[in-house]
């Protein structure tokens, strides 16, 4: 399958901190990827720098195997906070990046019955259709996120980006939603790169997960999850297999950690 | 607001000019140190026309100023809230431009326009154009950066994010200082008539003040703060139809 981000020998650095570092990366056309790491790696450097929002310090990031260097159009973006316009209601909040993005910025009056529908049927599968008059504040969190999910497809985005989208949610909404995104995924067949905390998450929803390392952030593993039959429900978690994995990620996750010398803490402390 | 927090907002004043009242027969305070707010009625009532003409004026000046005023300081806010570079440069003129005091500057005015109505409008202006630049620049400049990131991802520049995102985020802060700012252009437009006008509140008072005839100053005042209270009602009563999004944070929503 061909790659539709591929990420070569990539640093990026904030003046003198340096982010990421050599980090090398690659996802396939249409596939899931999830991205973990111990907090402060540079996940989110990484949003930044496949979404070409903010350009390498070196190396290269390739999307459809040609260089970017600027916003690429074929993103769509979600994170933690659903960051919904209060002024707007559901529907209209779907539809804003059609009113930003080329070419249907320019056919948004012609089409808006079409864009519409096609807002609609977002909001049907996320299970909302009947709040699309709604305001934001009428919603809860969960469904403020599921209306996020929705915006950030409407424009039909080859690659769905997600930092930590769940991650504010009680977990009972944040499983609902796992299923709600593998609903769309598997119906859809984006491109997605979840970046997240969450261990189980991300092998419940990827094709592969990628550990990152410490600050400098580079990838030091790549786990295949391809194995669990799709679509992944409650049994999955009970899989072995999947449990396996998720002890074996985090084991890598702890050795990430700054290492703590607990001799020297317990000195310090004890009087 | 409930009818018992509705009759507040009546009952204080009430109260308030009984206690004066009560204060300046007792004391039997002298009219031309403290008019008691019946002298201060008949004052108004015997002044009727000559008020209205003095009022008339003043409330053109004011709304005059003022309307320059939310036109420019919102362009303004809108240029330096988009744009570092604006915000940069320009801030801290702005700043300083504001500590001047106005009062000092209305002789200069009236040196290039002569007195009257031009200095007024200008000086009401000038007071309050400051408050609704701020404001809206805050209601820019506080863009969520992913929410920017979202539309710039999708290829928006920054007239885009100003025009989706900026300017409606921005309005209720831009409603809150017409608010304060319509008030600083009665200040404004009254401190110039004070000091170089044939006509207008300001004007009265001085004169009424020269010949002694303290009960119709108090009048002035009295017609300034009512026009005062009933601008900054009618700001208020737009306020709440353009941005009824902005005041619902706190209603409950349907989910759980």
């Amino acid at each position: 399958m061909k790659n539709l981000v591929e990420l070569v020998n990539v640093s990026l650095s904030y003046g003198k901190t340096l982010a990421v570092s050599d980090l090398n990366m690659t996802v396939a056309a249409g596939s899931f990827a999830a991205v973990v790491g111990p907090s402060g790696c540079g996940k989110s450097s990484l949003m930044k720098l496949v979404t070409g929002l903010m350009p390498a310090t070196s190396g290269s990031v390739l999307i459809d195997e040609k260089e970017i260097d600027g916003p690429v159009n074929i993103v769509g973006m979600a994170f933690q906070n659903p960051n919904l316009l209060p002024w707007r209601t559901t529907l209209e909040n779907v539809l804003l990046p059609l009113e930003v993005v080329r070419p249907e910025r320019h056919q948004f009056r012609a089409k808006r019955k079409e864009f519409v529908e096609r807002a609609m049927d977002l909001l049907r599968i996320v299970g909302l259709d009947s709040f699309a008059d709604h305001y934001p504040w009428q919603l809860s969190g969960g469904m403020q996120q599921r209306v996020s999910l929705c915006r950030s497809l409407i424009h039909q985005p080859r690659l769905l980006m997600l930092d930590e989208p769940f991650g504010a949610l009680d977990a009972f909404t944040r499983e609902e939603l796992w299923d709600v995104l593998q609903t769309i995924w598997l119906e859809r067949k984006f491109t997605a790169i979840l970046v997240t905390h969450d261990l189980r998450e991300a092998l419940y929803l990827a094709d592969k997960v990628h550990v990152m390392s410490n600050r400098p952030g580079r990838v030091v593993r790549s786990v295949d999850t391809t194995e669990f039959a799709r679509p992944r429900d409650e049994h999955t978690f009970i899989d072995p297999k999947f449990n396996e994995n998720v002890m074996e990620l985090r084991a890598e996750i702890r050795a990430q950690r700054l290492p703590v010398d607990i001799k020297t803490t317990t000195a310090e402390t004890t009087p | 607001m409930t009818r018992f927090e509705r009759l507040g907002s009546v009952f204080l004043p009430v109260l308030l000019i009984f206690i004066w009242q009560a204060a300046c027969v007792g004391f039997k305070i002298p009219s031309f140190v403290l008019p008691a707010p019946s002298e201060i009625a008949i004052a108004l009532w015997d002044n009727l026309y000559i008020i209205w003409f003095h009022s008339s004026q003043t409330l053109l000046t004011t709304v005059i100023g003022f309307a320059v005023a939310v036109v420019f300081g919102a362009l303004l806010g809108i240029l330096v809230g988009s744009s570092r570079f604006a915000y940069s440069s320009l801030y801290p003129m702005l700043v300083g431009f504001n500590s001047v005091p106005k009062v000092a500057i209305v002789p200069i005015l009236v040196v290039w326009f002569g007195i009257g109505t031009v200095p007024a409008i200008l000086t009401a202006f000038m007071l309050s154009f400051f408050p609704i630049a701020v404001n809206v620049a805050t209601g820019l400049a506080t863009i969520e950066p992913e929410l920017r990131d979202v539309l710039r991802s999708l290829g928006a520049n920054q007239l885009d994010i100003v025009r989706k995102i900026g300017i409606p985020r921005s309005l209720p802060y831009l409603f809150a200082s017409l608010k304060i700012s319509i008030t600083l252009a009665f200040v404004g437009s009254v401190i110039s008539e004070t000091l170089a006008s044939n006509r207008g509140i300001g004007t009265l008072m001085t004169q009424a003040s020269a010949n002694f005839r303290v009960s119709l100053v108090f009048a002035g005042l009295v017609v300034i703060a009512a026009m005062g209270i009933a601008m900054y009602v009618i700001f208020a009563i737009i306020e709440k139809r353009m941005t009824a999004w902005a005041v619902r944070g706190t209603t409950f929503g349907v989910g759980g």
